[in-house]
């Protein structure tokens, strides 16, 4: 039987692709991968292969782009040579246009994986006298065909030929026609259309495609602009029906499956050290769970980001890689902070372990940062993720959407087994659990931090208020900032945490040592 | 390809402008037949002693579609006189072949 796609996506990234194909091999219909980030996941494996492929939307929309991403990466990753057959823009038009997302076509088609033809339809050129067919369209695309080899065929954007010709039915007919030779071919074709009032093409093109119509959107909404991407049809196969937000960046296009919550992620058994050895000891002697998501809260000045380094360093010790996203503090602000209680992360930094990917929250929209961090990740392949802190992406959007967006990265995170440490700064010392309900329950570990001051003394605790799956400790344990880091006591003359005194009596019970 | 030259070096005087004709078919069809025997006919009885007619066979030689930008056959381009023609169709209805090559206005 072949995997699901949660298994593929457990499965070491190197071998991504190769499990792509093989679910696209397996129960379901034979696929053709289109490269394209997260589009291959929503459509399990790709676009029918060998067959037609509608992709419609409204000017700008990225129609072309993701057609032409289609036939790049089939060149380039997938050993499938191509035919763009473009009725709009000449070959230099095409080029140029392509050239800032880095496709080299000129090399492509020099390499012979891939061949334009530019089809110029000049209606004021052109008498009509009785019947023809399009039988010079069929010569010139098997020509293209056959002189790459090609696999896959994108027709950018057909619907021109009926500004240049009077004779629908001839059109219709021998559109008909073509789209049947392209299937007869087992040619993987993507044919691009108009978004039409009313309709999903302004010639009903989806009338004769009839295997996957995918749409495509471009709206603004709070001066966020937001494309997305909806697969309106895919017959004989499943595919993800939600509209999924999109990004073109210099790297192309990329689709976030963003709501693929199966919620059939692995359960590694294997721990991971939380860089803190008395942390590990309450966390059951062994640290958090590899592929966990840990939160760590508290109100300004108790240690998060000071324990997001001690997990860094342990993992990078280990040889792990690590990324960091911060949204508060500059990469350099945070090594030189770290520094001055013994954490050097600068080392693992140089070594290339560990990556920071630093941005201003309010820089982008939520889909945005999402998407990017989706990329950067699939860049750089962790197995360890800080984001410090996560609570700042709140300032961007509602509540609803951030909750839905951390869902998506969270999701996304377990999916690919990379354990994940959120900090998450706490507004008041009454709004422990409140504030962070929307996001807790998708934790794995949450880990508390506070601060306390009694006479003249100011103290610092710890406490686990819950991790899944192990016996953890309930004591609030005690600690000082030392110049080698968090130095942990037992939890005898522990602070009162933020939540001690207004929890539950079941809280009460849970962490007896307050 | 082939060339039917038909005794461009001897125009008459009065004859006109000379006619450079191209017929794009895909195959020996029952329909690439018609077209060429039709256009023949039309040359000859309108344009005597002043035409060539090439007659071009995209199955034999797919790359030159690009150069007249050709997508449906058969497909007649009047290369000259100037501007360029393009008259799709079997050449079957003469009058409308006879007003598409400028011989005749339309009525």
């Amino acid at each position: 039987m072949s995997l699901s796609l949660d298994e593929v996506n457990r499965l070491d990234p190197s071998t991504h692709e190769a499990a792509l194909l093989k679910i696209a091999q397996g129960t379901e219909l034979p696929k053709a991968l289109t490269g394209i980030q997260g589009l291959d996941e929503i459509t399990r494996g790709g676009l029918p292969k060998g067959r037609p492929t509608l992709v419609c939307g409204g000017p700008g929309s990225g129609k072309t782009l993701l057609a032409l991403t289609f036939l790049v990466n089939g060149a380039l990753h997938f050993d499938e040579p191509g035919v763009l057959m473009t009725f709009e823009e000449n070959e230099e038009e095409i080029i140029g246009d392509v050239a800032s997302l880095g496709f080299a076509l000129p090399q492509l088609i020099e390499a012979r994986k891939l061949a334009v033809d530019y089809v110029r339809i000049e209606r004021s050129e052109i008498e009509e006298t009785g019947e023809y067919d399009l039988e010079g369209l069929f010569v010139r695309l098997d020509h293209a065909i056959r002189t790459v080899g090609a696999r896959r065929v994108v027709l950018d954007t057909i619907e021109s030929l009926f500004a240049g010709l009077k004779n629908d039915t001839i059109l219709r007919s021998e559109l008909r026609r073509l789209f049947r030779w392209l299937k007869d071919q087992r040619v993987t074709t993507v044919i691009t259309g108009e978004r039409g009032d009313g309709a999903l093409t302004r010639q009903g093109l989806e009338e004769y495609v009839s295997d996957a119509v995918i749409l495509l959107d471009h709206r603004v909404h709070d001066q966020v602009s937001t494309r997305r991407l909806r697969v309106v049809k895919y017959r004989g196969s499943h595919h993800g029906t939600n509209e999924y937000p999109f990004l073109i960046d210099t790297n192309g296009i990329s689709v976030l499956p963003v709501s693929s919550l199966a919620l059939q992620h692995a359960a590694p058994l294997d721990r991971v050290s939380s860089g803190v050895p008395r942390l590990d000891e309450m966390l059951s002697g062994l640290g958090y769970y590899r592929g966990s998501t840990i939160l760590v809260s508290g109100t300004a000045g108790t240690g998060k980001t000071s324990l997001a380094a001690h997990f860094l360093d342990a993992a990078c010790r280990r040889g792990e890689r690590c990324l960091c996203f911060l949204f508060e503090e500059s990469p350099q602000q945070l090594l030189r902070n770290m520094r001055s209680i013994g954490i050097d992360l600068e080392p693992w930094v140089a070594a290339g372990l560990l990556q920071f990917h630093a941005d201003r929250p309010s820089r982008y929209g939520l889909e945005t940062h999402l998407v990017t961090m989706h990329q950067v990740v699939a860049d750089f392949r962790p197995t360890v993720t800080v984001i410090d802190p996560v609570t700042n992406l709140m300032t961007v959007g509602t509540f609803t959407d951030v909750q839905a967006m951390l869902t998506r990265m969270i999701d996304h995170l377990k999916t690919a087994n990379i354990t994940a440490m959120l900090t998450s700064l706490m507004p008041g010392q009454t709004e422990v659990e409140r504030t962070e309900t929307t996001i807790s329950s998708l934790m794995d570990t949450w880990i508390v931090l506070a601060n306390d001051q009694i006479g003249e003394r100011h103290r610092r605790g710890l406490y686990v208020l819950k991790s899944r799956g192990m016996a953890h400790s309930n004591e609030l344990c005690e600690f000082v900032m030392t110049n080698r880091g968090f130095d942990l006591h037992d939890g005898a003359a522990a602070p009162q945490a933020a939540n001690a005194t207004d929890g539950s009596s079941q809280k009460g019970n849970q962490h007896a040592g307050l | 390809m082939q060339v039917y030259n038909t005794g461009l070096t001897t125009p008459s005087v009065d004859a006109g402008p000379l006619y450079s004709l191209r017929l794009y078919v895909a195959g020996q069809t029952p329909k690439s037949v018609l077209a060429f025997a039709n256009l023949k006919q039309i040359c000859e009885a309108h344009l005597q002693g002043r035409y060539a007619i090439e007659v071009i066979d995209l199955v034999e030689t797919p790359q030159l579609a690009r150069g007249d930008q050709i997508f449906a056959v058969p497909t007649l381009v009047r290369r000259l006189p100037e501007p360029i023609k393009k008259i799709i169709g079997d050449l079957s209805n003469t009058d409308r072949v006879l007003v598409g090559l400028d011989l005749r206005v339309h009525q």
